[in-house]
């Protein structure tokens, strides 16, 4: 047994002591589904580790003849993307940190104060601002980015006005700042639902029973509600990591160029309009693009049934 | 907590990130350039232009989004002019030109144009997308024709064929290919593939006065006539050609179906010779180029353009720069001779053109001089895109049996057509 | 209740600062909310409100403010009923409604048996789990066009089974304009149910054993304990699995382009793609906001009685 199934190991309560039988079924059906789900891995793989002519010719799901790492390397840091002076997708590896990390990083806060505030702190109409927070996930994003744009614009002009003051533009016009603002906004919907539903399920007493010793709103917050928070944060982040990670639409728009993320440069690399397509370069790219959000679900998953361990609510 | 200690440090950096990284310097000698050729051929087309720039001293930032026809690339284009930021130069696409110079946001290259006399050696047909009242606002880069057929010599030999005359033969052919068990007709199943397709088919069903007539005037008697009902009774007529699984396939898939031998022909612009040259395939030895039957002395062209956007004084000095360099006669030949299409300037030189470059070369002149230079419906160059998209809703239903008849096939362009205007 | 407390919490001084502090007490937890619910207002509703505009007026490249009444409306109106041959908007509707359908009932299918059986005390669900996480991992811009070559019977699953012997096997979805739209829904389970499951495993970890105990002791099997007791707990992480899923749904947009081969003979089409289209590609600004609009209600005329329903049972 590895450390993480130690950590992992299944949580104390009952309900799983089973027959043989059943415990054939169930692990014959976990391993299917494991099975299924993995085939397109598989095959991006060994197409990524195939050269050319052997993905365009043989059998996809084939071994490779010439195992080779060549689509691996010029996937990080030699195939050219547009007449840019980067190559290959490392250098927008970096871009898409910078905006993923603060982005994440806010939404969930915010998210987890709203969910707070919209259960323990409740005030005539919560229902009806967290209604329509909720149905702001709902926005199409279509009709977002040209008044998105705009405002933008106004933000870029605001720096530059600033510049010409103080010689900083503070942050205003930079495009990581402005994907991060895009992605704090259009996930706050989503991290104050998470939360919200999470907390909901979390005594009243005990937040009533601090207020009455004197504790402050935000005394409550950090020493009784986020330390029993870790399970929803961990889905949280899981979930708008991914998003943030993989966003192109908002990415190609609003911060093409060098500072774009890196979803724009896989796809400038993968949607070629005319060339031979270099399928194993593209899957490599692509497996490559996935590695930090693989390593949060990774990381992120121990911590998050530990978590639960640790912070289930019993009676 | 440790995650907490995660969290707080990241909400630092994003401050720190936000105070560093915001200063950005005054930008004269810088070039931004928007565009989706972001595929080998095509880039290393582009990085000659980079490099005439530099030698010049400007600089080139690079802003590339790929994406079939640059849909990704308008998207963030649009998003870029809407923040009163616009790029110093943008790849464009026929209409698309004329929506942004009619809503006042491309600037003015005229004096360059006047000094360089750009009007006599571009033809007029292109003038319509690159100048506005008469100011030039874009640069045009290229001529493409969708009126070609792609053909593997050495399939062709083994069936025996030979170079088809009109669209009749065009299909006796095929029906040779499908009898010696190779696919005839490559074709990509997707709706641009099919219009542009389609393009072709009624040119040469009705003749290039036809296709004028019903596309660029769209007149009504042309659109619901027996010809156009004919031309889609040939378009059903092909659709017995290709294989099962042409739905969906991307256009360079059909290509490589022609270039390894599996298919016979596939009709498509000329950008499919960039395919066979990066395959090192050679014209009239390993492929051979016809002008589609029956469309012979005619070219359905479409361009590629640079939109010159309204920029501030200071970025100006850089966009004419960009212009004068993007229509010398000597990128315009390295470009296409990489790109399969031909220069957008007619006095440039064909020596260093392939032979089906060289025909396309002197088809551009003749068709110029003849009037028989006609624009795309399927690529925007006949219609604006509303009307061009809505060609391409009733020709891929049509294509793929959603609708069943002609006749009804007929009725309904007429009615979307309309409908759009 | 042995929720952990950090000790220090338990201050025995109590408040006596008087009216001002115990005022600002009461406004903190709106001020800590406002700034949220104000960028929602205006980045939502604000621009909810400005398409809504757009929806009224000719705004074609660009938005334009001359107005038009209700002729965007009409002409979808129009394009509703219009099936024969069925216009973009009518096979977009119906394709959301398949599609829509498919995607929400079997990732959350999917997810939930995942989640229960992955709580049966399996060893090595550390890897497990992130298995059936991964793909959500993946960019949509590669992983379409992974299933559309995994799909295609010319090189994918067909060939490869017929170059095994299996010469019968027949799957040609992805290339039948009728079948499509199901290759769209398979690869979007396969993407999503992971996650779906992952909402659902915090939601069973977070039952209490207790209720659980109390239910066997009763008598009651594996499966009616889940079944009444279990299921009916995790409401709350029901919600937030709808919503997530139907948002997913609406929104799906490279994955749908890429799987399908951009919608050949249109069979393909979505609201997502469909007002992207109108708006961006073929410039006719106002009826891609006008779709936005007519989406949005529907939206709204599904959603908001189901939140109403949650909402209202659960407020305490």
């Amino acid at each position: 047994m590895s450390a993480a199934d130690l950590i992992t190991s299944p949580p104390a309560r009952e309900p799983a002591r089973h027959s043989n039988l059943t415990r054939v079924v169930i692990y014959g059906l976990l391993l299917l589904f494991a099975f299924v789900y993995l085939i397109p891995l598989v095959v991006m793989v060994m197409t990524s580790l195939k050269p050319l002519d052997e993905v365009t010719g043989g059998n996809m799901f084939a071994l490779p003849h010439h195992l080779t790492f060549d689509p691996w390397v010029q996937a990080w840091g030699e195939a050219r993307i547009g007449v840019s002076d980067t190559a290959g997708i490392a250098g927008y590896f970096w871009n898409s940190i910078k905006m993923v990390v603060p982005a994440v990083a806010i939404s969930t806060m915010l998210g987890a104060l709203n969910g707070y505030v919209l259960t323990k702190w409740r005030f005539p109409g919560h229902k009806l601002v967290f209604g329509m927070m909720l149905f702001a996930c709902f926005i199409p994003f279509q009709s977002v980015i040209i008044p998105m744009a705009v405002i933008l614009g106004y933000l870029g002009e605001i720096g530059n006005s600033l510049i010409d003051a103080t010689g900083y533009a503070f942050g205003f016009g930079n495009p990581t700042v402005n994907l991060v603002i895009v992605h704090v906004i259009y996930g706050l919907g989503f991290t104050t639902l998470f939360f919200r539903n999470y907390y909901e399920a979390f005594p009243t007493e005990l937040v009533k029973a601090a207020q009455i010793d004197g504790a402050s709103f935000f005394q409550i917050f950090r020493r009784i509600l986020l330390p029993n928070s870790t399970p929803i944060i961990i889905v949280t982040v899981i979930y708008q990591f991914t998003n943030i990670w993989n966003d192109f639409l908002f990415g190609s728009t609003f911060a093409a160029g060098d500072s774009s993320p890196m979803t724009v440069a896989l796809n400038n690399l993968v949607n070629t309009s005319t060339g031979i397509v270099e399928y194993n370069v593209n899957m490599a790219a692509a497996i490559i693009a996935a590695g930090p959000t693989l390593f949060v679900y990774i990381v992120g998953g121990r911590y998050f049934v530990r978590g639960l361990m640790a912070g289930a609510v019993k009676g | 907590m440790k995650l907490r200690s995660i969290l707080m440090a990241s909400v630092m950096t994003a401050g720190a990130l936000g105070l560093t990284s915001g200063a950005i310097a005054a930008e004269d000698k810088e070039i931004q350039m928007l565009h989706w050729w972001t595929s080998g051929g095509e880039a290393a087309a582009l990085n000659v232009l980079k490099q005439d720039l530099a030698k010049e001293g400007y600089a080139w930032k690079d802003v590339p989004i790929a994406g079939g026809g640059g849909e990704g690339a308008m998207t963030a284009l649009k998003a870029m002019v809407a923040a009163g930021n616009p790029p110093t130069a943008s790849q464009i696409l026929g209409y698309f030109a004329v929506d942004y110079a009619e809503a006042g946001k491309l600037g003015d290259i005229s004096s360059l144009a006047k000094k360089e006399d750009w009007a006599k050696v571009v033809p007029q047909a292109l003038q319509k997308f690159t100048t506005t009242d008469g100011k030039w606002d874009a640069v045009p880069v290229n001529i493409h024709s969708v009126n070609w057929v792609w053909i593997n010599k050495s399939v062709m030999d083994k069936i025996g064929g030979t170079e088809p005359k009109n669209f009749d033969d065009f299909v006796a052919l095929l029906g040779k290919a499908k009898a010696a068990g190779v696919i005839p007709l490559a074709l990509g199943g997707q709706p641009w593939q099919e219009a542009t397709l389609f393009d072709s088919v009624v040119a040469s069903t009705g003749g290039i006065e036809f296709y004028k007539k019903a596309f660029v005037d769209l007149d009504e008697g042309a659109l619901k006539s027996d010809t156009m009902k004919k031309s889609f009774d040939n378009l059903a007529k092909l659709r017995d050609y290709v294989d099962p699984n042409y739905a969906g396939r991307d256009w360079n898939l059909a290509t490589a179906m022609v270039i390894k031998g599996d298919a016979l022909v596939q009709v498509m612009g000329d950008w499919a010779k960039g395919e066979f040259r990066a395959a090192n395939k050679e014209a009239g030895k390993d492929f051979l180029c016809y002008r589609f039957p029956g469309t012979d002395g005619s070219v359905i062209y479409n361009t590629d353009m640079f939109a010159m956007f309204k920029v501030s004084a200071d970025r100006q000095g850089a966009q004419l720069a960009l212009a004068d360099a993007t229509m010398s006669p000597s990128f315009q030949s390295a470009f296409n001779v990489v790109k399969g299409s031909v220069p957008a300037r007619m006095d440039v030189p064909d020596t260093a053109f392939d032979m089906c470059g060289k025909k396309g070369i002197a088809d551009v002149k003749a068709a110029n001089a003849a009037g028989t230079f006609v624009g795309s419906m399927a690529q925007n160059y006949a219609q604006p895109p509303a009307v061009a998209g809505a060609y391409h809703d009733v020709v891929t239903k049509f294509f793929h049996g959603e609708i069943k008849t002609s006749d009804a096939a007929v009725a309904e362009l007429d009615k979307a057509l309309n409908n759009a205007k | 209740m042995t929720v952990s407390v950090a000790p220090t919490v338990v201050k025995t001084t109590r408040a006596r600062r008087g009216l001002a502090r115990q005022r600002l007490q009461n406004l903190l937890p709106k001020l800590v909310l406002a700034p949220s619910f104000i960028l929602v207002l205006v980045f939502v509703y604000g621009f909810n409100l400005w398409t809504f505009f757009l929806s009224f007026t000719n705004s074609k490249a660009f938005a334009s403010t001359h107005l038009v009444g209700l002729l965007n409306y009409r002409r979808l109106w129009d394009w509703t009923f219009q099936s024969d041959p069925p216009s973009n908007w009518y096979t977009a509707i119906v394709n959301m409604g398949l599609f829509g359908g498919l995607y929400v009932f079997f990732c959350l299918v999917l997810g939930l048996t995942l989640a229960i059986l992955l709580d049966q005390k399996i060893r090595g669900e550390g890897i497990l789990r992130p298995i059936y996480l991964y793909p959500l991992a993946l960019s949509f811009i590669v992983t379409g066009t992974a299933w559309k070559l995994f799909l295609d019977p010319g090189i994918g699953l067909e060939k490869a089974m017929h170059d095994w012997g299996w010469t019968s096997f027949h799957f040609d979805w992805v290339v039948n304009p009728r079948m499509m739209i199901y290759c769209v829904a398979i690869a979007g389970i396969w993407q999503t149910s992971g996650f779906v499951m992952a909402m659902f495993l915090a939601g069973l970890r977070g039952v209490d054993g207790e209720i659980i105990k109390a239910a066997q002791i009763d008598g009651a099997s594996a499966f009616q304990t889940y079944r009444r007791i279990i299921i009916p707990i995790m409401r709350p992480v029901f919600l937030s699995a709808i919503i997530i899923l139907t948002h997913m749904a609406i929104k799906s947009y490279d994955l749908v382009l890429s799987v399908t081969g951009k919608n050949p003979g249109g069979a393909a089409e979505l609201p997502s793609t469909f007002m992207y289209s109108f708006t961006f590609t073929r410039n006719q600004m106002a009826v891609g906001s006008t779709a936005a609009v007519i989406m949005l209600m529907t939206i709204a005329a599904i959603m908001v009685p189901y939140l109403y329903s949650e909402l209202r049972e659960k407020g305490r």
